[in-house]
């Protein structure tokens, strides 16, 4: 392709892709007399409910990569060094959300969500159990990546010829050698989780995604600020984890 | 039946091909005279400009300077897709989506040829190859060695008028290599079209081709054919690739060379009077036991009909010792023991003297 | 005492079932018996119900939102990623273009229907320019909130949904592919049609599966953007679960439900036997 139409081609697509966040710092910024004013930014420092769901968000962000390595770290590397026939198995099943709507699964939740609630209170906190679900594919293609570049089975047979036992061999031995993928799946299930909104909804807790919804009919340019700022974390992080991956896949052990 | 039918082989000429990438010269001034029907192999290391020069001739890389001929037309401007040539790639070349003999056919279907004709030429290549049972199936139901037979039946199918094969082994098993490579030497001598043949593995180049080129940062050692490049190597690098080699140290005065301290042989024409490096070949020393011999065995390693011997020859007033290695037959390594005196006999026709 | 043995190594997978089993197989299987329930016994009234005009609508505004915005943004999509495709690896341009659509087409959503209200919404950027240049209310008769504008702001995480999806499939050509045909004799144009287009087929197509069921299952955009009435189904949802009139909307949304797995589970099961299709060629 020439490099000419290959530039044109990124030039309209930059155009079509950052116009719309051009357009939405411009209308945060807005005032009625046609002047500029920062106070819809300002608001998302000042105002309760916003900053509250902000905290939220962040918490849930980091509540819900928590989990997620809990539940699928161990999960994955015993069934690649113990039960590998079960990977097929195992991968479907990682996968199955992205089959199963968000949607529908909040539908049916209700039920089991009455005894979380009962358990762990009101709090948003409590989503963390759906969303690391709705994280699951993601993660487990990052993690999985990196678990297939490492030769697990041999690194556990030379810890455990060495004397270490199974909870060694996980924790110390694997574990550390993981840092490209649990890097890529926190990244991606954070900027999943920051842009959440059928299970918040519908569930009825107050995130970030929600509460900009909310302020969509009261004010929008306080919507439309807190959206950009979403949309640039989300990217910084994304961008940020591509540079730091591309560098560390520089290094190579024997 | 097949050999070109009516088509007379053509030679290819490379004219003092420069190829430049920014600073590093991947070729530097190449000229090459290919006879018709001959196969010619490039041999050298990696980076020694070999690829590069078969990807120009093929068109798919373009010189900064100097000319391709093709039958005394030249056809450097000319784009790749109308060389008429055919090229068998290191791996994976094969179009995953066809079968075997729709591959084959694949260049006869660029040029018109009908659907019939088409089956039947596609047909009589692969039984060249030895793969008519698996036409129908597709590369990747077939082994390393399969796909390249196929990709060779593919690259001949339309009779080219240059056969170009850029290390078509060197991706495959260390049997299959030895199987194929008198395969593709049989199959060009039966077709007898014009061959490039790129490697940089010598054993491969010494028994497939007429001719061998062996290049090094981006020139033309030495074309020779493979017995006298093997024999006769022009220079130090020519034969230290080429085989295996002893650098002995020598001294050249007055037109001679003194070679462990003893022989004296004939120093090459123009070789200019001090230190310098004899370069034997391990075949070419006699090891014959001696109480007062200047060497002793190290060690010894049967290889079936030869033996290979290594000596500590001892230096003489005060030098370094020399470490030699030795190829005799088996029969006569018998009588020698580790730890063992020795006398070095050199053959003085075999022997390559360079400035150090 | 050997079966015991060899049963043990399963306990370490224990807790991720029952996770599993909790937040994600018995909302399902809720939601699939439920869809069959009405007032707490058997019934087949809501099944009927997902033939009523209403609902009937909903799908086929649901399916045509989802062909459309599956077919342009695969085209598109496919088009970027193939500008970027030979660029190495390292190249800042590929790797800014990847982050981005990693982002985008992840938190979409609310940010995105608001991104879109801010550009050609009333009083967006897009809007007030053309307005003041050329008198025209391009807002029109508000059809961002309605079809029209569902298809162009899915578009906006579509693209780089395929761009994602779809290039490793163009970097698995392999450049032996493109030497080989040159050298047997293919222009460009007989290249791309008779070998590159042939092999990127099935990947193409499964990745527009895989748009198509990600905006057919898409809620949060056309909830942020549509406040009134349900064109798609997911909004039927909405509007069965939040219903203040009729209480027994409940079971309604189980059926609607059901639906949309089937109509997902239908579409994934194409993509995974055409990505196995051509899986077995790109190795």
């Amino acid at each position: 392709m020439k490099p000419w139409l290959r530039w044109l081609i990124l030039l309209v697509f930059a155009i079509y892709f950052f116009g719309p966040l051009l357009s939405m710092l411009d209308f945060s910024t807005k005032t009625t007399g046609g002047g500029r004013s920062g106070a819809a930014w300002k608001a998302l420092v000042t105002n309760h409910q916003v900053l509250d769901a902000i905290g939220q968000s962040l918490l849930l962000c980091l509540t819900t990569v928590i989990l997620m390595l809990v539940l699928l770290l161990p999960t994955m590397i015993w069934v690649r060094l113990r039960l590998p026939r079960l990977k097929r198995v195992i991968e479907f099943l990682c996968l199955l959300p992205l089959t199963i709507p968000a949607l529908v699964i909040v539908v049916g939740i209700n039920g089991v969500y009455a005894w979380v609630n009962y358990f762990f209170g009101y709090s948003p906190v409590v989503l963390t159990f759906a969303y690391v679900v709705l994280v699951l594919p993601y993660a487990y293609r990052a993690l999985d990546s990196s678990l297939s570049a490492l030769d697990v089975t041999t690194l556990a047979e030379a810890a455990r010829s060495l004397g270490a036992g199974w909870l060694t061999v996980i924790a110390r031995v694997v574990v550390p050698n993981l840092g490209a993928g649990i890097l890529s799946a926190a990244f991606i299930s954070v900027a999943l989780v920051l842009g959440e909104f059928t299970f918040a909804s519908l569930l009825n807790y107050q995130t970030l995604p929600v509460v900009i919804d909310l302020f969509g009919k009261s004010d929008a340019r306080v919507s439309v600020a807190a959206a950009l700022g979403s949309i640039v974390f989300a990217s910084a992080l994304l961008l940020l984890l591509s540079f730091a991956g591309a560098r560390s896949r520089g290094r190579k052990g024997a | 039946m097949f050999t070109s039918a009516g088509k007379e082989p053509v030679a290819v000429d490379f004219v003092d091909l420069h190829r430049h990438f920014g600073n590093v010269h991947a070729l530097d001034g190449l000229t090459l005279a290919i006879e018709p029907g001959e196969l010619v192999c490039l041999l050298g290391p990696s980076g020694c400009g070999k690829t590069t020069a078969l990807r120009i001739l093929a068109g798919l890389d373009h010189p900064t300077s100097g000319e391709v001929r093709v039958g005394g037309k030249d056809v450097t401007r000319v784009s790749a897709n109308k060389r008429d040539m055919g090229m068998v790639f290191q791996a994976y070349s094969l179009f995953p989506h066809l079968t075997a003999i729709d591959n084959v056919a694949f260049g006869l279907k660029l040029r018109g040829t009908g659907s019939g004709e088409r089956r039947r030429r596609a047909g009589e290549m692969l039984e060249l190859v030895g793969l008519s049972e698996h036409a129908d199936r597709y590369p990747h139901q077939l082994s390393g060695g399969q796909q390249q037979r196929v990709a060779l039946a593919r690259a001949l199918a339309f009779q080219p008028s240059v056969l170009l094969l850029d290390e078509p082994l060197s991706a495959l098993d260390a049997k299959v290599r030895v199987q194929l490579r008198d395969e593709i030497r049989r199959v060009q001598l039966e077709v007898g079209t014009t061959t490039l043949f790129v490697t940089h593995d010598q054993e491969e180049a010494l028994s497939v081709s007429d001719r061998v080129g062996v290049m090094h940062a981006g020139r033309l050692e030495q074309v020779a054919p493979p017995a006298e490049l093997y024999s006769t190597p022009s220079s130090q690098f020519v034969a230290e690739f080429v085989g295996l080699t002893n650098r002995v140290p020598a001294v050249t005065r007055n037109g001679s060379a003194i070679v462990l301290g003893q022989h004296e042989l004939p120093a090459l024409a123009g070789s200019v009077d001090g230190d310098g490096l004899a370069l034997i070949r391990p075949e070419a020393i006699a090891v014959v036991p001696d109480e007062e011999g200047p060497a002793t065995v190290t060690a010894m390693s049967f290889r079936g009909p030869i033996t290979q011997v290594r000596c500590e020859l001892h230096g003489v007033g005060g030098s370094e010792p020399t470490d030699m290695l030795v190829q005799m037959a088996s029969a006569a390594a018998q009588k020698l023991t580790i730890g063992g005196r020795v006398q070095l006999v050199i053959d003085p026709t075999a022997v390559l003297v360079v400035p150090a | 005492m050997r079966r015991a043995r060899s049963l043990v190594p399963l306990v370490g997978i224990l807790p991720f079932l029952a996770y599993l089993l909790l937040f994600l197989l018995i909302p399902t299987v809720v939601v699939i018996v439920g869809a069959f329930q009405e007032n707490g016994s058997f019934s087949l009234s809501n099944i009927h119900a997902l033939s009523n005009s209403a609902t009937i609508d909903a799908l086929r505004n649901s399916v045509v939102l989802s062909a459309s915005t599956a077919v342009i943004g695969g085209l598109l999509g496919a088009l970027l990623a193939a500008v970027i495709v030979s660029a190495p690896e390292r190249s800042v341009v590929r790797r800014a273009v990847l982050a981005l659509s990693g982002s985008l087409a992840q938190t979409g959503g609310v940010s995105l229907a608001f991104a879109w209200m801010a550009t050609i919404g009333l009083g967006g950027t897009l809007t007030t320019m053309v307005q003041n240049a050329l008198r025209l209310d391009i807002t029109g008769n508000g059809w961002l909130y309605a079809m029209p504008g569902l298809i162009l702001v899915y578009c906006y995480f579509q693209i780089p949904l395929m761009v994602i999806v779809f290039l490793p499939a163009l970097d698995g050509l392999r450049p032996q592919w493109r030497e080989a045909a040159e050298t047997l004799g293919a222009s460009r144009l007989q290249y791309l049609t008779q070998v590159a287009i042939p092999l990127l087929l099935p990947a193409f197509l499964g990745s527009l599966l895989l748009l198509f069921a990600n905006a057919f299952a898409a809620y949060a955009t056309a909830a942020a953007l549509v406040s009134q009435g349900s064109p798609i189904l997911p909004l039927m949802i909405r509007a069965a679960l939040t219903s203040e009139v009729v209480l027994g909307q409940q079971h309604l949304a189980y059926a609607i439900a059901l639906e949309m797995i089937v109509v997902v589970a239908l579409i994934m099961g194409a993509y995974a036997w055409l990505l196995r299709r051509s899986s077995r060629w790109m190795r």
